[in-house]
């Protein structure tokens, strides 16, 4: 019998907005959102979509001159508006994150060593010993061979998916209940990105850890996400079961990009399907829906802001149209 | 290749970068003889993952980086060509880069940036130009409102547009596209393969595309090649590549390519893989990809395949075949 799971995080109307040139911009607006235990909740969005921006706000790391409105709630407390010292203590030991580009992630002049085990002897107040075998425990648990030899390599002499595996490590290190994971495929090479994800699913297996991952590629989350919540212009369009949201997409956005991505278990098109216009700029946004200047279901109604609508199944929608997958599919054979 | 003649004609090209920091990277070759050719009109994709040397191969051809063999485009010979004669060939042979923001200028405006290529070469009067790139722009899906614009103020999309715009200027046989896609949004991905598409029919162009994403290289070339550690391993016509991969390391690169359905898992090849990744690749003989192959026998370590008509491949593997 399936326990009913507890809900780790939990985003109500959150926001976060900047100004630039003198005017207010909306990058993530009205954001409702729940990560549960042992769940991978993944979020898809292209630039200007608000994915990371969310994510940095999860962990206090706006940029500043940000302003966060709403709540993000860790199991009950509230993480806006949260002193310092307190967010300092949940990050990395409560919620970690996994960076898109370990390069720039890493420390280019400490060892791997000094790296991995710097948050840990902080925040569990680990013995440099301890820390170290700690560490490298980590490193065989990512698979990576002769691991307590690597605790004294610089992170030039790995290769980018090892230097991947070791950021995935250093998250580990304090036992979070929460990954983040920023795009951590995105720089690998498709043979060393298959091996990743295979890594994150076991990982998950073995320790339950719940994940958010953040993405632009519909493809790789496809083998992660439990559930997958769809972003546009800095709003939630869409949130399905994976199964649900891959086999059928109702917003014509999430439809639209997934038929965008080519692939090589289809025969081949004479064309790409393709969305026309290009993602929105968050300066620019049209009133209403976001998505409706490339929208082929466009109607006069779109000039009003679409509320998310959760539906009788569970799935939530942002979108006038209220017909079926197989009726948004025609819209975009036809257009 | 193929009965008509052929555009390009590439042997035993070799690239070495001096000044890595240990002296087996000093040694390495970034591309190890390379042999392949390019008929007029035709696409070829070149595949493989990073440091595999794709960039390389596009730098000699561009003579951006010192490098020896042949090359012979139009039936003359690149890499002893100097100044005019070079700057001659340049109009023939273009190049669109990944990074389209860096590669143009960004204190140009776009007409001034696709209108540069025809000053360069002293096409045209300069009354012309204007006319001439506007019909460009359309060509490429721009509209004439861009034209003052700065590259910082155009989208991923547009910015590599303009690039294509530019490398088109000058009506060239070959034009060499290195990661084109890779940097753009996925919904615009496909909006700039369609484009690539068109061209290369409505121009005659000849294509080598360079990049990691099999789908697009699918959808966009005659034929493959599968660039590991500096050699080609494989090269087919694209059904057979995709549908008959001959190579191991084209069998691992294509189970590897993640397919948007949760019921289908990409197939992770061997993690071990990593360690010989960041070995120094050996001087001496044997398969580069052994270490990872799961295929490799004691032959694979004692003596490098030689590439050997298989079907319609090209490979280089001792077992394909059996």
């Amino acid at each position: 019998m399936a326990e009913p799971r507890e809900t780790l995080l939990r985003l109500h109307a959150l926001g976060v907005a900047y100004r630039r040139d003198g005017r207010e911009l909306h990058a993530v607006d009205g954001v409702d959102l729940e990560l549960r235990e042992r769940e991978c909740l993944g979020v898809v969005g292209e630039s200007g979509s608000g994915k990371s921006q969310l994510l940095l706000a999860l962990l206090g790391l706006s940029a500043p001159g940000a302003r966060l409105s709403g709540s993000i709630r860790y199991r009950g407390e509230e993480l806006v508006g949260a002193p310092a010292a307190r967010l300092e203590a949940i990050r990395g030991r409560r919620i970690a994150i996994v960076f898109q580009d370990p390069l720039s992630a890493l420390n280019p002049y400490l060892t791997i060593g000094t790296q991995l085990t710097e948050g840990a002897r902080r925040q569990l107040r680990l013995g440099r010993r301890a820390a170290a075998s700690r560490a490298a425990e980590l490193l065989a648990t990512v698979q990576i061979d002769a691991p307590t030899e690597r605790l004294r390599c610089h992170p030039h002499e790995l290769s980018g998916g090892m230097r991947q595996r070791v950021l995935i490590a250093m998250a580990l290190m304090c036992e979070p209940e929460i990954l983040l994971l920023d795009e951590p495929t995105t720089a690998l090479d498709v043979t060393v990105q298959a091996q990743v994800l295979q890594l994150l699913r076991d990982l998950r297996e073995r320790s339950g850890v719940a994940s958010l991952f953040v993405t632009h590629d519909l493809g790789a989350l496809a083998s992660m996400a439990d559930r997958v919540a769809v972003m546009y212009g800095g709003r939630l369009v869409e949130l399905a079961s994976a199964a649900a949201l891959y086999a059928a997409p109702l917003h014509p956005y999430t439809a639209g990009l997934l038929r965008s991505l080519p692939r090589l278990d289809l025969p081949l098109p004479a064309r790409l399907p393709s969305i026309p216009g290009q993602p929105p700029d968050l300066a620019e946004l049209p009133a209403g829906c976001a998505f409706a200047p490339r929208c082929p279901l466009v109607h006069e109604r779109c000039t009003r802001q679409p509320d998310l609508r959760v539906l009788p199944d569970g799935r939530a929608n942002a979108c006038h149209f209220t017909g079926s997958a197989t009726q948004v599919d025609a819209a975009w054979i036809r257009a | 290749m193929s009965d008509s003649p052929s555009l390009l004609e590439v042997r035993e090209l070799r690239v070495r970068y001096r000044g890595g920091r240990t002296a087996a990277a000093a040694a390495a070759d970034a591309v190890r003889g390379v042999s392949f050719d390019i008929a007029a009109g035709e696409s070829v994709g070149l595949v493989g993952e990073s440091g595999s040397g794709k960039s390389s191969i596009a730098r000699a051809l561009l003579r951006l980086v010192p490098a020896t063999g042949s090359v012979q485009f139009e039936q003359r010979e690149l890499l002893s060509l100097r100044g005019a004669a070079l700057r001659g060939v340049r109009e023939r042979m273009q190049v669109v880069f990944q990074d389209p923001l860096g590669a143009l200028d960004p204190r140009m405006t776009v007409l001034e940036l696709i209108a540069e290529p025809l000053l360069e070469y002293r096409r045209a009067a300069r009354a012309q130009h204007e006319q001439q790139v506007l019909a460009m722009l359309a060509r490429v899906g721009l509209g004439p409102e861009l034209l003052a614009r700065f590259p910082h103020q155009l989208s991923g999309g547009q910015t590599q547009r303009v690039g294509l715009a530019r490398a088109l200027m000058l009506g060239p046989r070959l034009l060499i596209c290195d990661e084109p896609v890779a940097a753009l949004d996925v919904s615009i991905r496909s909006q700039i393969a369609n484009l690539l598409h068109d061209m290369r029919a409505e121009l005659g162009l000849a294509l080598l595309f360079i990049a990691h994403d099999l789908p697009t290289v699918r959808f966009l070339c005659d034929r493959v090649m599968v660039l590991f550690r500096g050699r080609i391993v494989e090269q087919a016509p694209r059904e057979r590549l995709f549908g008959a991969p001959q190579h191991p390391y084209t069998r691992a690169l294509l189970a590897a390519n993640p397919v948007p359905d949760p019921a289908q898992r990409p197939v992770a090849p061997a993690p071990a893989a990593d360690h010989a990744a960041t070995a120094p690749a050996e001087a001496g003989g044997g398969c580069a990809y052994r270490h990872r192959c799961p295929m490799a026998v004691a032959r694979c370590a004692a003596e490098a395949p030689a590439i050997r008509p298989l079907g319609a491949s090209l490979v280089s593997c001792h077992r394909a075949g059996e």
